[in-house]
C-alpha cells in the first residue's frame, strides 16, 4: 500500500504528458524548430514554479511526510559529462521524439513501436555502464 | 466537463501539474528523475553481477518503477477515456518543414512514417527506433539525468551542471533536427 501514492503520481504524470501532447514526436520537432511556444511554456512554467517552491522549501527548512528534512544534493561538478552526455541524449530525443518518461506513456497509449525505443534505451544505459570508465567525465 | 478535459491541455496547466508532481515526490521523500529507472532495470535484470555500476540495492528504487507503471497506465487512460481523437495541433511551419522530410501532417499523436507497425518491422524503421532509444539511454546516464532530473528538478534547484546538460540536450537536438534528420529520413 505504501506504493499506491507513487502509482497515482505516475498515472497523473502519464495523463499530463499525453494531454499536453509533450509525448508527441511532432511537438518535439516543433520545439527544436522554435515554431511554437507550447513546449517552452510547459517546461518554463514547471521550472519557474519549481524554483520558487525549492527556494521556499530551503528557506523554511520544510520536512517531508516522515518528518525528515527535504535535502537537495549539489550534482558533481563537471562540464564534459553533462555536455557530451547531454548532446548524445539530445540527438536521441530529437530522433525518437521521446525522453524516457514519455516513451512508456506512448506504450500505454498504444504505440507498440515505442517498446523498441524503450528496450534500446535500457540497452544504451547498459552500454554506458559497460564503457563508462573509458569515457571523459 | 469531460469534453473540456478531452481537449489538449494548455501549457501552463501542464507545466503547473509537472511542478506539482515534483513537489509531491519531494514530500514523499523521493525526487523526480525518470531515467534512473533504466539503470534500476539493468540492475534488477542481474547487471550487477557483471558491472559494478549496476551493483546496488535496486529494491530501494522500487517506488520509481511503480511510478513508471503509473505512467504507462496514465497513457492508457488518456487514450481510452480522455481523448477526443483530434490530431496533435502543431504549427503550419512545422507541418511544412516536416513535409519536406517526407513526414505527413499529423493524423494522430505520432507520425505513421516512424511509429506504425509496418515501419517498426522494416529494417530502416527499426534502426531509427533502436538508434533513438540507444542514444537517449546512453546519453541520459552519461549526463546523470534526463529531462525530469536535469531540466525540471535540476534547473528548479538552480544547479549549473543541469544547465550544462540542458544546453547539451539542445545542442544534440538541433544537430539531429537540422543536420542529421534530413540525411536519415
Amino acid at each position: 500500500m505504501k506504493f499506491i501514492k507513487f502509482l497515482i503520481l505516475g498515472t497523473v504524470f502519464g495523463i499530463v504528458m499525453a494531454k499536453s501532447e509533450a509525448f508527441s514526436w511532432f511537438r518535439i520537432q516543433e520545439m527544436f524548430r522554435f515554431q511554437a511556444f507550447h513546449m517552452y511554456g510547459i517546461i518554463g512554467t514547471a521550472v519557474i514554479l519549481g524554483a520558487i517552491g525549492v527556494a521556499l522549501i530551503k528557506k523554511f527548512k520544510l520536512r517531508d511526510i516522515s518528518g525528515n528534512p527535504i535535502n537537495f544534493y549539489p550534482k558533481e561538478k563537471s562540464i564534459m559529462r553533462y555536455l557530451i552526455g547531454g548532446t548524445i541524449f539530445g540527438l536521441g530525443w530529437a530522433l525518437s521524439g521521446a525522453c524516457p518518461g514519455p516513451m512508456v506513456v506512448n506504450i500505454g497509449y498504444g504505440y507498440i513501436a515505442m517498446i523498441v525505443v524503450f528496450l534500446f534505451a535500457i540497452i544504451g544505459t547498459y552500454l554506458y555502464g559497460f564503457i563508462k570508465d573509458k569515457l571523459p567525465h | 466537463m469531460l469534453e473540456f478535459i478531452q481537449q489538449p491541455w494548455t501549457w501552463w496547466v501542464s507545466g503547473a501539474l509537472i511542478a506539482g508532481i515534483m513537489f509531491s515526490l519531494l514530500f514523499f521523500g523521493q525526487s523526480f528523475g525518470f531515467s534512473s529507472n533504466l539503470r534500476t532495470i539493468c540492475s534488477a535484470a542481474g547487471g550487477g553481477k557483471l558491472l559494478k555500476f549496476f551493483d546496488f540495492n535496486w529494491r530501494s528504487q522500487l517506488w520509481n518503477l511503480v511510478f513508471l507503471v503509473g505512467a504507462i497506465l496514465g497513457g492508457f487512460i488518456a487514450h481510452q477515456f480522455l481523448s477526443n481523437g483530434q490530431p496533435v495541433q502543431i504549427s503550419e511551419n512545422t507541418i511544412n518543414d516536416l513535409a519536406q522530410l517526407g513526414i505527413g501532417a499529423p493524423t494522430s499523436a505520432q507520425p505513421d512514417e516512424l511509429f506504425s507497425l509496418e515501419s517498426m518491422l522494416s529494417l530502416k524503421g527499426f534502426a531509427i527506433l533502436a538508434l533513438g532509444g540507444l542514444m537517449v539511454g546512453f546519453g541520459s546516464r552519461y549526463a546523470g539525468g534526463c529531462t525530469s532530473g536535469h531540466a525540471i528538478s535540476g534547473l528548479s534547484d538552480l544547479q549549473v551542471p543541469s544547465l550544462i546538460a540542458v544546453i547539451g540536450f539542445f545542442a544534440g537536438g538541433l544537430l539531429m533536427t537540422y543536420v542529421l534528420l534530413p540525411l536519415i529520413l
